[in-house]
């Protein structure tokens, strides 16, 4: 009784039971994952248990792992704040790759500032190109009903080839690399451990988290962010602009994932490199629904993907394991994750009743 | 401007059909699936799996022939996951199709250093090789830009046509768009709902196997990591740009192979960045979205289907 007495206040029975399906996503993706390495002559056991020690064995290890949640974590927070109104923003790689290079522009172009106004110059610069990058699909669909699933994946493509371009061309540093140059000292964001890249990006990270969690949870905007999601007509009724409601939520969701990009350049690559993300904004996508939907639970998501691509590499390592198998471990969370129905399916086919 | 005459040439026009083959076959596979109200953006996956299911069976046995057959048949499995997991469970279409297009390029990766310890490339095995058709190949203008292709963009051309007669001149095309713009009526009417949503779906996979088939089997010879290059999401938008209907798509197509087969000239001559060529397929399909360039109306809300 005093266990359940203790859940109960972790979350209602709705929101535990959601927990445990995503927890037992998770683990069904680790045991198709050990089918596959069996059937392809690694030992799992094995496997896993590099991946672990890879992934959390001592501080540097733990460094990398959350150095790699970091990005995820943006561009998860700003999938699920879309979400939340009702709108499927899958651009956040383009509004992740548009805060990069706004905040990658304003680290060259200034050479002496002072380092926290520089910083807060390239942060700022950051968020406004990732919201504006959201915005377009915003007008798009309010003014013109354009789908937002189609619009803001094209303007990721059409983010990916600008970007491309503009350090290809006006702005590559010198040298056979299409990069800019590195950004000014000013503009960089402090590393946290000695010999990582991990930087201080993750604290804004963190304060993200609490801050998408007040703002859903707490403030009148975020309830009519809610609101709207849950039924667009009953909110429209209650009094509430839904149209403003929609536009707003893409445009800090482009801002969040704009920030993203911009921790990335400030604090791990200091400079643009063409092609830097392999994917971030779709990570974003699979974290925030692992996670629930709760920025808490994107973070976690997200330091779980995070472990699984720094302790991969320790994996490859140790057991010759090769890498993409964390990134079949990943889709598998999200097939998983895709159909709750189905786990409950399952489920209920091992007698197990709830 | 000679480099501008040497580069607008009879060879650019068969270029262009030669790099929209798997973009109209993917668009077609799209279309099917859209039009019974299903999105399927695992379409690049899908792509990316056959590519390789095509190749490993062609290694394996040496008959390309069967490679394709593979191919479609893995890019159908593809379809029937997508389907349990979205018609079935009714689980989030677009999660599901992020999902395969990670799966894809994890797998594929996984099982190419499995099988070739290479994380990059397959060894090269042997492919469809080209067809000449006769008579054709020796017309002027005609022949150099559709005489000599790879079997796939013949067959592409013959079920570019067919998906066409299917959707629009039989009583299946007729169920599949009631399914699609009006479940609940075409239930009352008889039709098994589900079924043609099932159907669809596996079609549309079976159809982007295809288009992966003709890029590992009938282009390269072999598979690389990431081969399909966003030619999945490049279909979307073809398929958008079409108004969803199989002659549309195939235009669409046909315009943005012709600017990648312009991009990669243009590449080599340097006379236009590249990467401005490239967003042309994007920024056209966001201007038909909003309405710029004519109108585009999905067939369906995307709505999952509830037997009452």
């Amino acid at each position: 009784m005093k266990a359940r007495a203790l859940l109960s206040r972790v979350g209602s029975p709705e929101t535990l039971r959601g927990i445990l399906i995503q927890l037992i996503a998770i683990l069904m993706a680790f045991a198709v994952g050990a089918v596959v390495l069996l059937v392809t002559g690694y030992n799992p056991i094995d496997a896993y248990a590099a991946m672990l020690r890879g992934a959390f064995g001592d501080v540097f290890r733990v460094g990398q792992t959350l150095t790699q949640a970091t990005p995820i974590i943006f561009t998860a927070l700003a999938f699920l704040f879309s979400f939340k109104s009702g709108l499927f923003n899958i651009g956040a790689e383009g509004q992740f790759l548009a805060g990069a290079f706004a905040s990658a522009l304003v680290g060259i172009s200034f050479q002496n500032l002072p380092a926290p106004l520089h910083v807060l110059l390239a942060l700022v610069a950051g968020a406004v190109a990732g919201g504006l990058w959201g915005l377009i699909p915003a007008v798009l669909k309010t003014r013109f009903g354009a789908h937002e699933v189609i619009t803001t994946m094209m303007l990721s493509y059409v983010a990916l080839y600008l970007t491309s371009y503009m350090v290809n061309y006006p702005f590559k540093a010198p040298g056979w690399v299409s990069q800019t140059v590195m950004i000014a000292e000013s503009a960089r964001l402090p590393r946290l451990l000695q010999g990582a890249q991990l930087s201080a990006s993750i604290f804004i990270a963190l304060a993200l988290v609490a801050l998408t969690r007040f703002i859903l949870n707490r403030t009148i905007l975020g309830y009519e962010i809610r609101a709207t999601g849950l039924n667009p007509s009953a909110a429209e009724n209650a009094g509430i602009d839904v149209k403003r409601g929609m536009i707003l939520a893409l445009v800090v969701s482009g801002a969040i994932a704009g920030l993203g990009g911009s921790g990335e350049i400030m604090g791990v690559h200091r400079r643009f490199i063409d092609g830097f993300s392999p994917g971030y904004g779709w990570d974003g996508l699979a974290v925030a629904l692992v996670g629930g939907l709760s920025p808490v639970g994107a973070l976690l998501a997200a330091i779980l993907f995070g472990a699984l691509r720094s302790g991969g590499m320790i994996m490859t390592r140790a057991t010759g394991v090769p890498l993409d198998i964390v990134f079949l471990l990943q889709a598998l969370v999200i097939l998983f994750v895709a159909a709750p129905a189905l786990i409950r399916a399952i489920l209920k086919k091992g007698g197990l009743r709830w | 401007m000679v480099g501008l005459v040497d580069v607008i040439s009879l060879g650019l026009f068969a270029a262009a059909l030669r790099m929209a083959t798997p973009i109209v076959y993917a668009a077609l596979g799209g279309i099917f699936s859209e039009r019974v109200g299903i999105i399927n953006i695992g379409l690049e996956g899908t792509m990316l799996t056959s590519a390789f299911a095509g190749v490993t069976a062609s290694y394996y046995t040496g008959n390309p022939w069967l490679g394709v057959v593979v191919a479609v048949l893995v890019g159908g499995l593809i379809g029937l996951l997508h389907a349990v997991l979205t018609v079935k469970f009714v689980g989030n279409q677009i999660v599901s199709g992020t999902g395969i297009n990670i799966f894809a390029m994890g797998f594929t990766a996984y099982m190419s250093q499995i099988i070739w310890g290479s994380r990059g490339a397959s060894e090269g095995v042997r492919g469809l090789g080209t067809w000449t058709l006769p008579v054709i190949a020796d017309l002027p203008v005609v022949g150099p830009i559709i005489g000599s292709h790879s079997p796939l963009v013949y067959l592409m051309l013959v079920v570019t046509v067919l998906s066409y007669v299917v959707l629009f001149r039989t009583p299946l095309g007729l169920r599949i768009r009631a399914v699609g713009e009006h479940p609940t009526a075409a239930e009352t009417a008889g039709i098994d709902v589900l079924r043609v949503k099932y159907l669809c779906v596996i079609l549309s996979g079976m159809l982007a196997g295809l288009g992966g088939a003709f890029l590992s089997l009938g282009h390269l010879n072999l598979f690389t990591r990431g081969m399909t290059g966003g030619r999945g999401f490049i279909s979307m938008a073809a398929m958008i740009f079409g108004k969803w209907m199989p002659f549309g798509a195939f235009g669409a197509s046909l315009l943005f192979g012709l600017a990648d087969a312009l991009q990669m000239r243009l590449q080599s001559l340097g006379l236009l960045p590249p990467q401005i060529i490239l967003t042309i397929p994007y920024l056209l399909t966001v201007a038909v979205l909003a309405g710029v360039v004519g109108k585009a109306r999905p067939p369906s809300d995307y709505k999952p289907y509830k037997r009452e």
